[in-house]
């Protein structure tokens, strides 16, 4: 199934079709989704239609815990189109407890003398104005 | 060996130039090509290397053959991002090798400033994965910024470190006609510049630029009636990772330059400490301390001890970036290639000037594309 729907996710959307748009459905939920492959049990984060491993389609939707643990991260005080007002902002890589890594940002509300890689996280969906829907790493 | 670099060029890397991308193209190969004294009408195929992003011109390669010359000869295109023109080498090895064609010209450009800094910022935020990544705002020094986080943490590199590249950048730069900044940066200079994504500052970055390259590789029959001094291709290796950020295991190196290191060491039949000078991708200083480790110049995790002790200087262990590098010369990315590859030739043909490297025989070029997406390792000796 083709929908557009996948214009909501993220401050700029860059892609309308995919076929994971349910992603966003479940976002709206509050759920954060993964896709298991049926035929190899991979699991995928960000989630994929297609598994490579076995050139198999046939993919479930998996919903994460949310509980992450910070492998690295930056803070950027130069941003590309359509972020310029958010600066400073910091971008963070961190490791789902399902094996997956997940990239996002880090939740406004952290101190940068707070971050220390290795801190837990929890990765939770996040409303934005004009619609549009994220997800970013809280602090636990 | 059976493949040779018979003529290298390259233009001033500068920013407003005052030249179109094919009066940039043209200088470059014109100063490889009078050097050795071959007419473009020799040349069997050629290959244009750039990131299209930048260019307003759609099909560079038919605008550049023409205007050099190099019609009816098949011409190609060839982009890796940042290290386009050192793919164009290795395609051009294979068409030489394969005895498609005998000889072929690698020219790689960019004019960065072609657009508007506008147009540029956009650009940015369009290199990381569109889908998953770019929604959170991410860009270049971003990228490379948490690699670096994540030495720091793991080994202890400092940003002491991180600027005393620079600091041997800036040394050598002045030696450097055709490098942008021309200058001599001090350790506090570099601590103290703005933050642009931390933990890297303003002179942990390099700088985008216009310019243009060229390499002329040819057969050994062909290349021995070219030139007394060819330099031959002794091995050319290659590898990609994935373009998200998740797809990563490895945040403390970049496995793209570790696997195309092995295959040109194995192709060369050569060790990391045969090297006896080289040209790195310092796009960042967290880079070329990485490309340290990941070419086996130190073990991992020594990479800023090595700069620390200065055994990357003229003299030391391993004189790594002698032009300057990226950090000064300026990075006009499908250019960025064939600059290295053209100082490692000067390197091996004695031709380096006050810069030269004793009686260095054998030199590597390390080229990377994006964040650690494409590695190219060529190696070269004399």
């Amino acid at each position: 199934m083709i929908s557009l729907s996948f214009g909501k996710f993220g401050k700029k959307s860059y892609i309308s079709e995919t076929r994971v748009a349910d992603f966003v459905k479940y976002l709206e939920e509050g759920k954060i989704m993964a896709t298991r492959c049926n035929k190899c049990g991979k699991l995928y984060f960000p989630p994929r239609a297609d598994c490579p491993d076995d050139l198999s389609t046939d993919m479930t939707w998996q919903e994460l815990s949310g509980k992450c643990k910070l492998l690295t991260y930056t803070t950027a005080h130069f941003a590309p189109t359509g972020f310029e007002d958010d600066v400073p902002y910091t971008i963070a890589l961190a490791r789902c407890e399902e094996g997956t890594a997940v990239y996002a940002l880090l939740s406004k509300d952290i101190n940068e003398n707070e971050i220390h890689i290795g801190m837990d996280l929890q990765l939770r969906p996040l409303q934005l104005p004009n619609g549009k829907i994220t997800y970013e790493l809280r602090k636990v | 060996m059976s493949v040779a670099i018979v003529g290298v060029g390259q233009t001033a890397f500068s920013r407003n130039c005052g030249m179109s991308i094919r009066e940039l193209c043209f200088e470059a190969f014109k100063e490889a090509l009078i050097d050795i004294n071959l007419s473009p009408k020799e040349i069997d195929a050629s290959i244009i290397c750039s990131a299209p992003e930048y260019d307003k011109q759609r099909s560079p390669a038919g605008l550049i053959s023409e205007y050099l010359g190099l019609n009816p000869m098949p011409t190609f295109y060839a982009e890796s991002i940042c290290s386009s023109s050192t793919t164009g080498v290795k395609v051009a090895y294979s068409f030489i090798k394969s005895g498609l064609h005998d000889i072929v010209a690698v020219i790689g450009f960019q004019k960065m400033s072609e657009i508007s800094s506008a147009e540029v910022q956009e650009r940015m935020g369009r290199g990381a994965d569109v889908q998953w990544e770019s929604p959170f705002g991410t860009m270049m020094p971003a990228g490379y910024a948490m690699y670096a986080r994540a030495h720091m943490q793991k080994y202890g590199t400092t940003e002491e470190q991180l600027a005393k590249v620079k600091v041997k950048s800036g040394k050598y730069s002045l030696l450097n006609p055709l490098a942008m900044y021309r200058r001599a940066v001090t350790l506090e200079e570099c601590l103290k510049a703005r933050v642009i994504a931390s933990p890297l500052k303003m002179f942990d970055c390099c700088a985008n630029a216009d310019g243009a390259s060229c390499v002329i590789m040819a057969s050994k029959e062909k290349a021995k009636k070219i030139t007394d001094i060819p330099v031959w291709v002794a091995g050319v290796g290659a590898a990609s990772d994935t373009l998200s950020t998740t797809g990563r295991t490895n945040l403390t190196g970049l496995d793209c330059a570790v696997n195309a290191g092995k295959q040109a060491y194995k192709m060369a039949r050569i060790e990391a400490k045969d090297v006896d000078v080289a040209e790195v991708h310092d796009c960042f200083t967290i880079a070329e301390i990485m490309a340290y480790e990941n070419l086996g110049f130190c073990k991992p995790g020594e990479g800023g001890k090595l700069i620390e002790e200065s055994q990357t200087y003229i003299g030391g262990k391993i004189p790594v970036n002698v032009d300057g590098g990226l950090l000064s010369k300026g990075h006009p990315i499908g250019a960025t290639g064939g600059s290295q590859i053209r100082t490692i030739v000067a390197q091996l043909q004695g031709r380096a000037g006050k810069t030269q490297v004793g009686d260095a025989e054998v030199g590597l070029v390390h080229n990377i594309g994006g964040i650690g997406l494409y590695g190219n390792v060529v190696i070269l000796r004399r």
